[in-house]
């Protein structure tokens, strides 16, 4: 493990300690609302600030980093998982199963999926707890994101599919399946990680969309999503610049979880 | 696209002298520019439906009687003065004489005639023309001399003479038919998706008290600018003059900049509000339609609210604590008697326990015992709303009700309110332009589709909703205003005692104005930054009034 490495993973376990020990930390619970002091600049009672209904910004900030942190990277490794079952597959056996695949995958990447969320969202019961509907949300993301990841992954696959040691493994007598798990599948495993490292950022994004919509994460739970979500006011930001603290923590989280992974030359 | 460039060449050419004109002069002349949020679907007066086309037909049409925006008084227009009769079914106007159209075409009773049977005619299907009819029949007009005509309709219509301030009379001899106007500008070009241009109408009757002619400003220029930041940044940049509607948030961001360009004319007609469905068939549990239906309960939910929190923290100070259905900004109409939303939590808890209720370890339970939770949708993106319900959800939290807030898409929501009614509870607003409580009808009578919290129904569910009915239909058939207001007053009174929509504020009309604009007064009632348009002229300020 290089020294960059180590730092970018004491930050990440810093950051899930404080996001477990949320409870215990914050100097207020999310939802409460400080009505006296609306978009406050931080102070020792609120060390980040408040937001515009007078909500404790660092309450908000770890509580949200939970949800995002847990979930986000849920919906990614599910997006992921089906985008390399799909994509190796398609890729390693070809013709017409890799035809038919590519074809569902232009299709589906062809939908309005803004309008088919909107539609699930009008379908769903009203009564849904703020938690479930949190899960539902991530688990449509997971469900939906896949297209992209298994073009790429495809096409990697088709690379490995005509390789030398693929053809040794095939004429030692491996089955279709083996040569997938064994042979195929570790070999595009740094193109997996890739593709989720990139889903993760992305999925946090997309929930801050879709809280727009009414599908995301509701109030008054709050997700990195609903707090970037305060960034539409750019003049605010620039008066109150504690408020970027959410966006820099999210691009902190992503870059030491890219760090932390090994390297493709270090997988292979 | 040669003669493209040449129009924009020659257009360039014929306005240019005209800012110049202004910039030095700072008298009459120049070019007013600001934007339409959309495209005008129409040029024709009587089809107005949106606002865009108001906009036009506001600054192009000219009217027999005209309501001014400041002081909310009828003033003659084309007609010199009218006479309402027969208990509200006839009405005789005098007409100003020597009038000409843009045009050039002569003002004549038949122009009046003329637009009177367009705007009934049940073929047009005009919008406008809706509000005048009151019974089955035709509308009969006659014109007994050259400078008087007399409408005849088939029902007595409740504020009569007020309605004509939305009716822009056409030409019937024109050759150019709807686009000869009578009012101060007339349109002189239209790019769809780009502007439309209004020139000075040479033939406006209106004169100033220096016997002027007006309007004072050569043209206006409307551009059509959906998005309201570039709107603001447009503004900002002093390419536009003045925004006619802002919100809290941008009127703030405005008025730290440049305090002076900023203008909060108070308490606007709009409303934001709250009601619970009391549908009968709605697919809730039946213990929640019972709270729903409880007078008590619909009562201590409005105590629990802190309307004064909402206005300053959602809207910045921006609005006020709503009384009821009618603003105080509707001077005429408005119900002064009516008490002021008291924020009383422990009044809240003392109504519920006498309707059953009661508070176990900070939980509300009815007196079955089922907590007592709803939902609340609103209209995904809206943010002041978003922010008002996370509010109400902490105020009524301090009772013991848990609330749930639901964003969806506008079709979504629609649909749930009208047609399935699954939902429990819903936040919205109501945009007012009409200061006559006749406009409110289709809300107040039980039978009426927008009887929200229990609409279109066969006859009235509870004793205060026939007295709703009984009072609404009263007051639009009553001759004298007098016994008109009073009937509307009971019908404002019942609506507070009862709280069917759970009034939470009224929001402030504020525009913005560049200090380059001269003779501008904002008004509460819509237009509110150029309601006089033709006392408007534009003043020294190099840049189209931009903000340095």
């Amino acid at each position: 493990m290089s020294p960059l490495q180590k730092v970018a993973a004491i930050i990440l376990c810093t950051i899930f300690v404080l996001m477990a020990l949320a409870a215990i930390l914050v100097p207020a619970p999310y939802a409460r609302q400080f009505r006296d002091v609306p978009n406050a600049g931080p102070s020792a009672a609120h060390p980040l600030g408040t937001d515009a209904l007078g909500r404790d910004s660092l309450s908000r900030l770890l509580y949200g980093t939970r949800v995002s942190l847990l979930l986000a990277p849920a919906a990614a490794l599910l997006s992921t998982l089906i985008a390399a079952f799909l994509g190796s597959a398609a890729g390693f056996l070809g013709g017409w199963f890799e035809r038919v695949i590519l074809a569902v995958t232009d299709l589906s990447l062809a939908l309005p999926w803004l309008f088919l969320l909107l539609t699930v969202r009008a379908m769903l019961p009203l009564d849904v707890p703020p938690m479930v509907s949190v899960i539902i949300a991530f688990l449509m993301m997971g469900l939906l994101g896949w297209q992209a990841s298994v073009r790429v992954i495809c096409a990697a696959a088709r690379g490995v599919r005509d390789s030398d040691f693929l053809l040794l493994a095939r004429s030692s007598g491996c089955k279709p399946a083996r040569l997938l798990l064994r042979h195929v599948a570790p070999n595009l495993r740094p193109l997996f990680y890739a593709q989720f490292w990139i889903s993760v950022p992305l999925f946090i994004l997309t929930e801050a969309n879709l809280s727009i919509l009414g599908l995301g994460v509701m109030e008054p739970m709050p997700s990195w999503g609903n707090l970037l979500r305060g960034f539409e006011d750019f003049s605010a930001l620039a008066a109150n610049p504690w408020r970027l603290v959410p966006l820099i923590l999210l691009v902190i989280a992503v870059m030491c979880f890219q760090l932390v992974l090994p390297s493709q030359e270090v997988t292979q | 696209m040669r003669s493209a460039w040449a129009f924009l060449a020659f257009s360039f050419v014929l306005c240019r002298p005209a800012v110049v004109r202004a910039e030095s002069a700072g008298q009459s002349g120049g070019e007013l520019h600001f934007c339409l949020r959309g495209e005008p679907k129409t040029f024709n007066p009587l089809l107005v439906e949106e606002d865009s086309s108001e906009t036009i037909r506001y600054l192009t049409g000219g009217v027999l009687i005209r309501l001014n925006r400041q002081t909310q008084a009828l003033e003659p227009g084309l007609a010199v003065s009218w006479k309402v009769s027969q208990e509200g079914r006839r009405i005789t106007f005098r007409l100003r004489s020597g009038l000409r159209f843009s045009d050039g075409t002569p003002f004549t009773a038949e122009d009046v005639a003329y637009t009177m049977k367009a705007l009934m005619d049940p073929q047009l299907h005009s919008p406008t023309g809706d509000s005048f009819r009151s019974g089955e029949g035709q509308v009969d007009v006659q014109i007994p001399s050259s400078d008087s005509v007399v409408v005849t309709f088939p029902a007595p219509v409740a504020g009569l003479e007020r309605l004509f301030d939305q009716v822009a009379i056409l030409s019937a001899h024109s050759p150019k038919k709807e686009m000869a106007v009578l009012g101060p500008f007339c349109v002189a070009d239209y790019s769809p998706g780009s502007h439309v241009l209004l020139r000075r109408n040479p033939n406006y009757w209106k004169k100033d008290k220096e016997g002027k002619s007006l309007p004072y400003l050569d043209s206006v220029r409307l551009d059509i600018q959906r998005n309201r930041d570039i709107e603001l940044l447009r503004f900002r940049r002093g390419e536009i003059h003045l925004i006619n509607a802002l919100d809290a948030e941008y009127f703030d961001r405005l008025q730290k900049e440049t305090p002076s360009v900023a203008h909060d004319a108070g308490p606007g007609l709009d409303s934001e509000f709250m009601w619970f469905n009391q549908v009968p068939a709605a697919p809730f549990p039946e213990h929640k339609k019972n709270w729903f239906r409880a007078t008590e309960f619909r009562k201590a939910v409005s105590m629990a609210i802190n309307r004064a929190d909402l206005c300053r923290i959602v809207f910045g100070g921006h609005a006020h604590p709503a009384l009821g259905p009618v603003s105080p900004a509707n001077r005429f109409w408005f119900n002064s008697s009516l008490p002021a939303p008291q924020y009383d939590s422990a009044g809240a808890l003392q109504l519920l326990a006498r309707a059953g209720f009661r508070l176990e370890a900070g939980t509300l339970r009815d007196s079955s015992g089922n907590r007592v939770e709803f939902t609340v949708i609103t209209n995904a993106g809206n943010k002041s709303r978003e922010q008002m319900l996370t509010m109400i959800q902490q105020d009524l939290s301090q009772i013991g009700i848990k609330v749930n807030l639901v964003t969806l898409d506008f079709p979504s929501l629609i649909e749930r309110i009208t047609r399935t009614y699954d939902y429990e509870a819903c936040l919205g607003g109501l945009v007012n332009t009409d200061l006559d409580p006749n406009s409110q009808m289709n809300v107040w009578l039980s039978s009426a589709e927008n009887h929200q919290w229990n609409p279109k129904q066969s006859k009235p569910a509870t004793a205060w909703e026939a007295d709703l009915d009984r009072l609404m239909r009263a007051q639009s058939s009553a001759i004298t205003d007098k016994k008109r207001k009073a009937d509307f007053d009971k019908v404002q009174q019942i609506v507070a005692e009862q709280q069917p929509f759970i009034y939470l504020v009224n929001k402030n009309a504020m525009s913005a104005i560049s200090p380059a604009v001269v003779g501008s007064s904002p008004s509460v009632l819509d237009p509110h930054a150029f309601w006089n348009a033709e006392f408007l002229r534009l003043g020294a300020d190099p840049a189209l009034g931009a903000q340095k």
